[in-house]
């Protein structure tokens, strides 16, 4: 199948006072068109970092060795910055962060901020004699002006989307302060906001994770629904596995800068093949209030351990885990493990 | 102990800083070894009037004043003086505006208003006008001047104190301290004011050049201890019926006065940059 | 668990009210925010009572006014069988050595500028007239108790980890051997593993130091693990009170239907799929006249606006709404 989106061997670190802490460990992933892939581990497991370098926005103190993210054939890390600016970041790929309360700039009426966006970004701006380049200087880009035509077809579109993500009163909506809306209808409006460019893949980073679970419900069920109808893929960090549940067609786990299965969501649960895998399944609280913890500490990224990451807190890890990164092994459709020893059996993991 | 060590050796990197100190340690050592350092210390009372008026030379080495006495020796005595008013003044705003500060700070109502307006009301007035006003009211001399320096300085730490001491109440240490039962007089003496003691530290060593500049300016008016004290600020007062010709006798007391005072701020700037934004770094925890 | 009538509550609370007041830019009050708005609930000895609810619910304000970091507007609060909600300043202190509240970063409780072995000797100094010998033997044996090592004690808390930062102000509670602890929201933000950790440590202290938790938290997934019993607040009130496992096999409020659908459940079809609570809480400042969660609810008629449902004993589930 040709994947939208492929990422191989990635390669990231990041200097810190400390030492080089190495975030990502020759990751790989696949996304299809179409699909919702969730993005789960804990805390400092580099699902962020991926996020961000597949954005290309890796703060200064990282830096890529190795690896390429392909884009429909075009791999990222070797194209034009200016290319990239244009046409792959707020275009081609869109994002959600994952604070509402501060991913709006509180001056300006959110439909200020969004007609912003639509001007530079619109799908509508490709096609016409308009330039598709920002132009080598900033002063021809600010004086660059917004053709009518092309406003009112963009303003329709806002209208439209803003409308489909459930906001009462479009028009009226759009002149209000953000600091006017809640939480959830500030995640509606990002929703929106990644929606409107018609991108091939929305990045979404954690969105419902400071929200209310009730409010989360409404957001996932209305973000599943509308990537569906128009064929968006998502990739979907979070390190809420019940969210991960939720919303995903496939998912791949992460732990320390390695990505150690990845397999489409009933498999994920109910036949884990990692030993992480089934770990992490069993310290989620369970109504029969056993609790089940991970002995031992996710290791420091500046001196990790060899081989595979997870091997000093594995039950199963012998001496080949020590020494090999293990390769990436098929154990069901669509169903890779990156394990030496995983597991057969599968287990009954049920709510 | 390790703390105070710390920030000695931060302090040590920051060049100005360390040019503040060595400035500080030359007045501290001025005035306590002024017997043994002054070449005419007995200048300090005798008059030596067929010697007046000389330029620098090789037996007054800032030339003689008015009077024929050194102006060398003079100045080093007169750096008891300036540490003496600076230190009095100093400590005493420190000693009645830091209690008001964490008053004001921790209570919250009228009476926190109240001190906080009257505090207020005095740093509305130039400091230096209204030490005038004390000072002539009281007469010329050097308690007087110390009180006219502390009854106007001491706004300011209770300024400070009061500021910091609100933004402490907000720490959850604070609140589950008082959750665990201590009472408001151990919080505030063992929890807040260690937390605070830096911007104090910072603001005292800033105090003090301030104060002196002003207690120079005092004694330049005539509001400060009478002659024959050597104060710093009447000797240029004395001078300067003499220029231009007797550059020196103005010279020599105003680049004291200046080095001292841009010591104290070197000083002070540099406590700033060590003490407040590192240490709070320290206190951010580690992911576990 | 099986309670006799002759064995008492620790802690009663009978219609709490705290109000906030709602100023405007000149200082004057506009309103009244109603944070916690007629609150009763009891609990026993021994056993872990569950407050969940979400944002803006009150649960964080009602346990922190039953700690006394608010003072109550309206209503009591007895523990051990004694008032407590209007007890003078002095006297509600000496409280704290029985009754204890843990944050949500118990490690932030920490003052920064004091080595361990002084934080954790603090609240015994306070309270008791222990000699210095007796209090260090108390706080080895709390240190050996939460997992921590003697060579920990002369750090100061951003020398530990996360982790442990969370131990020490633990052990510095405990110190007191409190008979109630109010957690709030204490997994809050926590990794599942690090979660399942914390979650075990508190079980076992539970049993080693025979506490009594009230546990607050927004996760239901946590609660349930945890908790006997269990009360759903919304808006100020409790909607719905009763035994963790009768709530969760037939919640009989409409509110704890809606927040029990909204959680996903693993292995399971997709949740949200049908999930049909629409709307966003109301303003606290702002609360609905009669029944609160009308505005959102699917069975509201019109004695839902006129009269507010009591928290009515139904079955042994006590339950806030017209038609339980």
């Amino acid at each position: 199948m040709a994947e939208l989106l492929s990422v191989r061997r990635l390669e990231v670190s990041f200097v810190t006072e400390q030492g080089v802490a190495r975030v990502l460990d020759r990751i790989s992933l696949d996304i299809a068109p179409g699909e919702v892939v969730g993005l789960v581990g804990e805390s400092g497991c580099g699902k962020t970092t991926l996020a961000r370098a597949i954005l290309g926005i890796l703060p200064a103190a990282g830096q890529i060795h190795g690896g390429e993210i392909v884009l429909k054939g075009r791999d990222l890390l070797r194209e034009d910055p200016g290319v990239i600016n244009d046409h792959v970041r707020g275009r081609a790929i869109t994002f959600i962060p994952q604070d509402p309360f501060s991913s709006f700039n509180p001056l300006f009426s959110v439909g200020t901020q969004i007609m912003d966006l639509m001007k530079w970004k619109s799908p509508r701006r490709a096609r016409g004699n308009e330039s598709t380049r920002t132009g080598s200087t900033l002063w021809p880009a600010l004086l660059r002006g917004y053709p009518r035509a092309r406003h009112r077809a963009d303003l329709a579109a806002v209208l439209d989307v803003v409308r489909g993500v459930q906001i009462p009163e479009p028009a009226q909506a759009l002149g209000r302060l953000p600091h006017e809306f809640s939480g959830g209808q500030r995640q509606r409006l990002m929703i929106a906001m990644a929606l409107l460019p018609s991108p091939d893949l929305i990045i979404a980073d954690e969105p419902t994770t400071a929200l209310d679970v009730t409010i989360q419900a409404q957001i996932l069920r209305l973000l599943r629904q509308l990537v569906k109808d128009r064929g968006v893929s998502v990739l979907f960090t979070t390190h809420d596995l019940g969210v991960a549940h939720e919303i995903c067609d496939r998912i791949v786990v992460m732990y320390a800068g390695q990505e150690m299965e990845a397999a489409p969501t009933d498999a994920f649960f109910r036949r884990p093949a990692h030993p992480y895998t089934r770990r992490l399944l069993d310290s989620l609280p369970s109504p029969d209030a056993e609790i089940r913890d991970i002995p031992g500490e996710v290791p420091s990224l500046i001196d990790p351990p060899s081989g595979c990451r997870f091997h000093p807190r594995c039950d199963d890890a012998t001496a080949e885990c020590h020494t090999s990164l293990p390769p990436a092994r098929a154990v069901g459709d669509e169903h890779d493990v990156r394990c030496h020893h995983p597991l057969d059996a599968p287990v009954e993991t049920g709510a | 102990m390790s703390a105070a060590w710390l920030v000695l050796s931060r302090l040590g990197r920051d060049r100005s800083a360390l040019l503040g100190l060595v400035l500080i340690a030359g007045l501290v050592s001025a005035a306590v070894f002024a017997p043994l350092l002054a070449t005419h210390p007995d200048d300090v009372f005798e008059l030596h009037p067929a010697q007046r008026l000389r330029p620098p030379s090789g037996d007054a080495w800032f030339g003689t004043d008015r009077m024929g006495s050194d102006i060398y020796s003079r100045l080093l005595y007169g750096a008891r003086i300036t540490i003496l008013i600076g230190v009095i003044a100093v400590g005493a705003s420190l000693i009645v505006g830091v209690p008001v500060g964490l008053v004001a700070g921790h209570y919250h109502g009228w009476f926190s208003d109240l001190l906080m307006r009257v505090s207020d009301v005095f740093l509305a007035v130039p400091q230096v006008v209204l030490a005038i006003a004390i000072a002539q009211t009281l007469g010329p001399s050097l308690p007087n001047v110390i009180l006219a320096l502390s009854v106007t300085y001491w706004p300011w730490f209770a300024r400070v104190v009061y500021a910091e001491t609100r933004t402490l109440q907000k720490e959850v240490f604070i609140e589950s301290t008082a959750a665990l039962g201590a009472s408001p007089l151990r919080l505030t003496a063992l929890h807040v004011l260690p937390n605070i003691a830096s911007p104090i530290i910072v603001r005292a060593s800033i105090g003090m050049g301030f104060t002196i500049l002003t207690a120079a300016a005092l004694g330049f008016l005539g509001l400060g201890p009478p002659p024959p004290t050597p104060e710093w600020g009447r000797t240029i007062a004395e001078s300067r019926e003499f220029l231009p010709g007797a550059w020196w006798y103005a010279a020599a007391p105003g680049f004291a006065i200046f080095l001292t005072v841009m010591g104290f701020n070197l000083l002070g700037d540099g406590l700033r940059d060590v003490l407040d934004p590192r240490l709070r770094r320290g206190r951010s925890a580690r992911d576990g | 668990m099986s309670r006799t009538a002759a064995r008492a509550p620790l802690l009663e609370v009978v219609d709490l009210v705290r109000h906030f007041p709602v100023r405007n830019a000149f200082g004057r009050r506009t309103g009244w925010l109603r944070a916690v708005d007629g609150v009763t609930l009891s609990v026993w000895p021994g056993e872990t009572l569950g407050l969940v609810g979400e944002s803006g619910c009150g649960k964080t304000t009602f346990g922190k006014t039953v700690m006394g970091i608010h003072a109550p507007t309206a209503g009591e609060i007895r523990f051990l069988g004694r008032e407590i909600g209007r007890l003078p300043k002095g006297e509600r202190r000496r409280i704290a050595k029985d009754l204890q509240y843990v944050y949500q970063d118990p490690g932030a409780s920490l003052d920064p500028r004091w080595k361990i072995v002084h934080s954790l000797h603090e609240p015994l100094i306070i309270h008791t007239r222990l000699g210095r010998a007796e209090r260090e033997a108390e706080v080895q044996a709390i240190l050996r108790a939460v997992g921590l090592r003697d060579t920990h004690l002369h750090l100061y808390p951003h020398e530990l980890s996360g982790g442990q930062q969370r131990r020490v102000g633990l052990a510095r509670i405990l110190t007191l051997r409190p008979r109630l602890v109010i957690l709030d929201e204490p997994t809050s933000g926590l990794d599942v593993s690090v979660q399942a950790s914390v979650l075990k440590l508190f079980r076992q202290l539970q049993s080693e130091f025979a506490l009594t938790y009230l546990f607050i938290s927004h996760d239901l997934a946590v609660v349930r693990t945890m908790c006997q019993r269990l009360a759903v607040m919304y808006l100020g009130k409790i909607v719905e009170l009763g035994e963790t496992r009768a709530v969760f096999a037939g919640p009989r409020h409409p509110y704890t239907q809606s927040l029990l659908a909204a959680v996903p459940r693993i292995g399971g079809p997709r949740v949200t799929q049908e999930f049909a609570l629409e709307g966003e809480p109301p303003n606290p400042r702002d609360v609905p006249s009669g029944c609160r969660f009308r505005t959102r609810c699917p069975l509201a008629k019109d004695v839902c606006a006129a009269e507010e449902p009591p928290l009515r004993d139904v079955g042994g589930r006590h339950v806030a709404c017209h038609f339980a």
